[in-house]
């Protein structure tokens, strides 16, 4: 693994390991290489949504139905998905993993971004837990987000802080 | 014009142990007349939402045959999801609106445009493989086994007439099980008996 670089074929690695079945989402900015690699590895079903909002009712009824889904969309889907995750990703106690681009947020300098300064305010208000996934080196917490949800039957959220690299 | 209980009735008659899922005023509706409620799943949170995740189910269990009964409130709140739907062409989702025209559950507010727009055109327009309208109660008895028998996605638009809601929100029936309850007796009843693949 390469030291700050976050490569998909290491995300997806982490996300095989927890037999996961379909990717829930829409693109951002910054999922174009996630998106070649999925598309590439074709080990996982992609369901491309209109609106965020759809992704966690998609993903609720895919897990009823025995799988094992994954949402992957933006902050700013966050805040879209808000009755979504409220009434269906909280109400229905069951485990839910998303991965949530986390837009205009920054280690060094300043955040600017309104979208990066509520982030985490809403999942705290919300009370969903998050793991941060920079590069290689974090993605076990993809592991441990997964392993908390499956034992709280809460959703539990990964916010991404870097751009996907592209190899 | 059809009476949304005698629609349901039909939907019912014809479901061939389908799961329901089923929205606002038709979950009131639907738990007058099914006789599967384990197959039932009432969806009240997230309003607009019940057709994604009847088609997450429809996606995760391609053998066996999924409804969902719509309000048109709810769609409109949703319009994206027909193209969602229409994208990965289940063929095993059967996706119904009960189109009164109006928020029936909050006193009869007219939805936008009622009347001026066309659900099942629409439907059509986004790539679901057939879309019907029935506003006639003997049309629809005669047509629901074939059309629930067709390859999906297919879209049928019934034309109701409003029953509204005036009683105070105290006096009205409160549902009886939590949503995560009935989420948890469905997937139980899914995992216990495989869909036996009797799709058209």
């Amino acid at each position: 693994m390469r030291n700050g670089v976050l490569r998909p074929a290491t995300i997806l690695q982490e996300l095989k390991k927890n037999d996961v079945t379909h990717l829930v989402w829409l693109p951002d900015s910054e999922t174009n290489f996630m998106y070649q690699r999925l598309v590439q590895d074709g080990s996982m079903e992609l369901v491309p949504v209109c609106r965020e909002g759809e992704s966690i009712p998609i993903a609720a009824g895919l897990w009823i139905g025995g799988k094992v889904p994954v949402v992957l969309i933006q902050s700013t889907g966050l805040f879209e998905s808000g009755d979504s995750i409220r009434g269906i990703g909280l109400d229905v106690e069951w485990p839910l993993v998303m991965m949530i681009g986390y837009r205009g947020w920054t280690r060094h300098g300043i955040t600017v971004d309104s979208a990066a300064r509520f982030t985490e305010p809403i999942l705290h208000t919300w009370g969903i837990d998050y793991y941060l996934v920079e590069s290689d080196e974090d993605v076990e917490r993809i592991s441990f987000a997964f392993a908390q949800a499956r034992r709280t039957h809460r959703p539990v959220a990964v916010l991404v802080g870097s751009e996907y690299a592209e190899t | 014009m059809l009476t949304a209980i005698d629609a349901l009735r039909v939907v019912e008659r014809e479901r061939d142990g389908a799961v329901v899922f089923t929205t606002m005023m038709g979950n009131r509706i639907w738990r007058q007349v099914s006789r599967n409620p384990e197959l039932d799943l009432p969806v009240g949170g997230a309003m607009g939402k019940a057709s994604s995740m009847a088609f997450g189910l429809a996606l995760a269990q391609p053998a066996r045959r999924i409804i969902v009964v719509d309000g048109d409130g709810s769609l409109l709140m949703n319009l994206g999801s027909l193209v969602t739907i229409a994208n990965k062409a289940p063929a095993n989702l059967y996706h119904m609106v009960l189109e009164n025209g109006v928020y029936a559950i909050t006193g009869g507010q007219p939805v936008p445009g009622a009347g001026r727009f066309h659900f099942a055109g629409m439907a059509r327009e986004a790539g679901y493989r057939a879309s019907y309208t029935f506003d006639d109660l003997e049309e629809f008895a005669k047509q629901a086994a074939g059309v629930l028998n067709e390859t999906g996605p297919v879209f049928v638009c019934l034309k109701i007439k409003p029953e509204v809601d005036n009683t105070t929100i105290h006096q009205r029936a409160r549902p009886t099980r939590r949503t995560a309850d009935a989420v948890k007796d469905l997937r139980d009843a899914l995992l216990r008996s495989p869909a036996d693949g009797n799709l058209p």
